[in-house]
């Protein structure tokens, strides 16, 4: 039981991250169609900053917390700087050509923006510095950090402020008439450029405060970070039904959630030797030792395990109205 | 230019100049040093990968990021079979084939569920099931030690038939054969009948399906054509060319790891057939010589240069390498997305604005 809600909790704090970074994807998805490869990367850059900022910082005596937001208040203009730079200069040009052509620009840019990043911070795993006093609190056997508390209520706090902005706002009632039909839009006296650019913008940001949580949370950054990271949060929008903005974020949780119990679990699972049947026949059981076919290392695999199965299953995701095979 | 298919005599002296130049190449790089000769091997590598990938991509249409998988695949297969690891020493002329079909099974896999797609989706399924490959390879040391894991696979056997191994020097005839030399011939040869099998395909009833279904694909299914068993004999043949590759890497290698089937280089064999005009087998081949020898030659001009100026490397050649495919990636599709060598259909097919 113990672990069961240890895992919860992990899932949840990594969940919450991997959503904030899905709603990046989902909204330039479903605003352009769009799979913006580069959305990772994005994150990447946003921890970077951040560790940079925040290691600059830390000999003045600041008060941690005022570091941290320092340096996510620089991270987010910066990020949201190479989001729209992004969507001016690769995928505006190609806003009506075929739909490989951007795709194929979008991982072109990836690569331009990770190894822009390899020449500022170089190849090393960055090791952010831990100034934030980590109290823990045991809450029903499990613990939970106070990284983990304020990840989630940042988190949680993004989200809803991003429901009130589409839902709420003149700009979200636009961005969500663009996502309909741009051309109605447009005679309906939207500003379709404007529109698009702030989506990616807005992801951008969202994309550079994840960053900066993940970063904290894990206390490392590479430039690679963004790949893997935003393959998971795409996972997490196709689990979700992509271009669907509730669904990112409930994709994103569970998604977390998946992995956290899928790693605590696997091992155990897979243990021939709990199997009495099979232990026999192990010479490796003998005296009480296991025989793990698949252990916590195969961690990542779940979100592309989820991914094919949500594609294959119900390619329109939890949530979604839009099918994955429209022409 | 106007007719020269016309004219025999022109038309076969051509052939026969680019022949000879091809038969004499390696020994005029060997004049300059062995590794020009490997880099040429592994250019050719490249080339034949560009070519499997193009079958997935420029014919039937269906973007595969996950392509290095079946290069791994084929790789690992001739590894495990013909290495110390296992202490099994198959000859090649059985493992490339276990391997092509390996490979072609591990394509179908990956075919079976994502046939639903459309384009941007199975971009990233192929993605994920590449990374899948590589955690396993990676992993896959424990319990039972089956990859030896990241430390990767050592002392793999070359190519033999009899006493003739690939990779000793042998005097022939007064010329001296060198291992790369001997593969480099193996791989030409092997080379020009990917590109026969290709160009015979494509001009082919299943070439042309591929085409119909990568324009149109309810419009192909509304010909009659089964588009799903297409796509799957597309994803199972490009696989299996990668697999062949694969198995001839590890031999010129004689050393793997999961270390050279990261996304990286499904990257860079897509940006060869993006570069060099989807479709287009001279295109893709241009792509693939380009992208293979541009770094190389980057990484003897551009050391040196900025050892000159700044007195020290500020910028490694790698880094370089990557920013330019990159930036090329961009360029190539705002300025030229057909390619630089475009094949007539994707062209125009690529001019038109889409609704």
């Amino acid at each position: 039981m113990d672990t069961f809600l240890q895992q919860i909790i992990n899932g949840l704090t990594a969940g919450s991250v991997y959503a904030v970074v899905a709603l990046g994807y989902t909204m330039v998805y479903g605003i352009i169609q769009l799979i913006n490869f580069a959305h990772g990367e994005v994150v990447m850059i946003g921890a970077m900053v951040a560790f940079t900022v925040i290691n600059a910082l830390v000999p003045y005596g600041l008060p941690p917390l005022a570091i941290v937001l320092i340096g996510a208040g620089c991270a987010v203009p910066i990020c949201m700087l190479v989001g729209y730079g992004m969507e001016k200069l690769a995928y505006r040009p190609l806003r009506h050509a075929p739909r490989l052509a951007p795709l194929i620009t979008a991982i072109g840019v990836s690569i331009i923006l990770q190894h822009v990043a390899l020449l500022i911070w170089s190849r090393n795993v960055l090791a952010f510095p831990q100034i934030i006093p980590s109290r823990t609190y045991m809450v029903g056997g499990a613990a939970i950090t106070t990284i983990q508390i304020a990840i989630l209520a940042i988190c949680f706090g993004l989200m809803a402020a991003l429901a009130i902005l589409i839902y709420r706002t003149p700009l979200g009632t636009a961005m969500r008439a663009t996502a309909q039909n741009q051309q109605v839009a447009g005679l309906m006296g939207i500003d379709i450029n404007r529109v698009i650019a702030a989506t990616f913008v807005i992801g951008a940001g969202l994309g550079a405060v994840a960053g900066v949580l993940y970063g904290t949370y894990y206390g490392l950054a590479q430039y690679t970070m963004g790949s893997i990271l935003g393959l998971k949060a795409f996972s997490a929008a196709v689990l979700g039904g992509i271009g669907n903005i509730p669904g990112a974020m409930l994709g994103g949780v569970l998604l977390g959630i998946v992995e956290a119990l899928g790693a605590g679990y696997i091992g155990d699972f897979t243990d021939l030797c709990q199997y009495g049947w099979l232990a026999g026949s192990i010479s490796a059981c003998d005296g009480g030792g296991h025989f793990v076919l698949f252990g916590s290392n195969y961690q990542d695999v779940f979100a592309f395990l989820v991914l094919i199965l949500v594609l294959v299953f119900r390619p329109s995701g939890l949530l979604g109205e839009r099918v994955g095979d429209r022409a | 230019m106007t007719n020269w298919r016309a004219r025999p005599a022109v038309r076969w002296t051509g052939v026969f100049l680019v022949a000879f130049s091809l038969a004499v190449l390696p020994f005029a790089l060997a004049q300059v040093g062995t590794t020009w000769v490997r880099i040429t091997d592994y250019a050719i590598l490249y080339i034949l990968l560009a070519l499997g990938l193009n079958i997935v991509v420029g014919f039937a249409g269906l973007l595969d990021l996950g392509y290095i998988a079946f290069y791994a695949v084929g790789a690992y297969t001739y590894a495990l079979l013909a290495s110390p690891h296992f202490n099994l020493h198959l000859p090649f002329w059985i493992i490339l084939p276990i391997g092509a079909a390996i490979a072609a099974l591990f394509g179908v896999l990956l075919g079976a569920p994502t046939l639903k797609l459309r384009g941007d989706y199975l971009a990233i399924v192929t993605l994920g099931f590449g990374e899948i490959v590589r955690l396993f390879l990676n992993n896959l040391s424990q319990p039972i030690n089956i990859t030896s894991g990241p430390q990767g696979i050592a002392r793999i056997d070359p190519f033999h038939i009899g006493d003739f191994s690939f990779s000793s020097y042998q005097t022939i005839g007064g010329l001296t054969f060198s291992g790369p030399i001997k593969y480099y011939y193996l791989l030409l040869l092997v080379m020009l009948g990917v590109i026969v099998i290709n160009l015979r395909l494509q001009d082919s009833r299943i070439g042309r399906a591929w085409e119909a279904i990568r324009e149109d694909e309810i419009a192909a299914r509304a010909m009659g054509i089964n588009t799903r068993n297409l796509k799957l004999l597309a994803f199972a043949m490009g696989a299996s060319f990668g697999g062949i590759a694969g198995g001839m890497f590890s031999a010129i290698q004689a050393f793997i790891s999961p270390e050279s089937f990261i996304l990286v280089e499904s990257v860079m064999v897509v940006s060869m057939v993006v570069l060099g005009g989807m479709g287009n087998i001279w295109g893709v081949i241009l792509g693939a010589l380009l992208l293979s020898f541009i770094p190389e030659v980057l990484r003897w001009t551009v050391e040196p240069i900025q050892q000159a100026l700044f007195g020290r490397m500020l910028i490694e050649p790698e880094v370089i390498r990557m920013l330019l495919f990159g930036l090329a990636m961009v360029l190539i599709m705002l300025f030229r997305p057909a390619g630089l060598l475009p094949s007539s259909v994707r062209k125009r097919e690529l001019t038109q604005e889409t609704l």
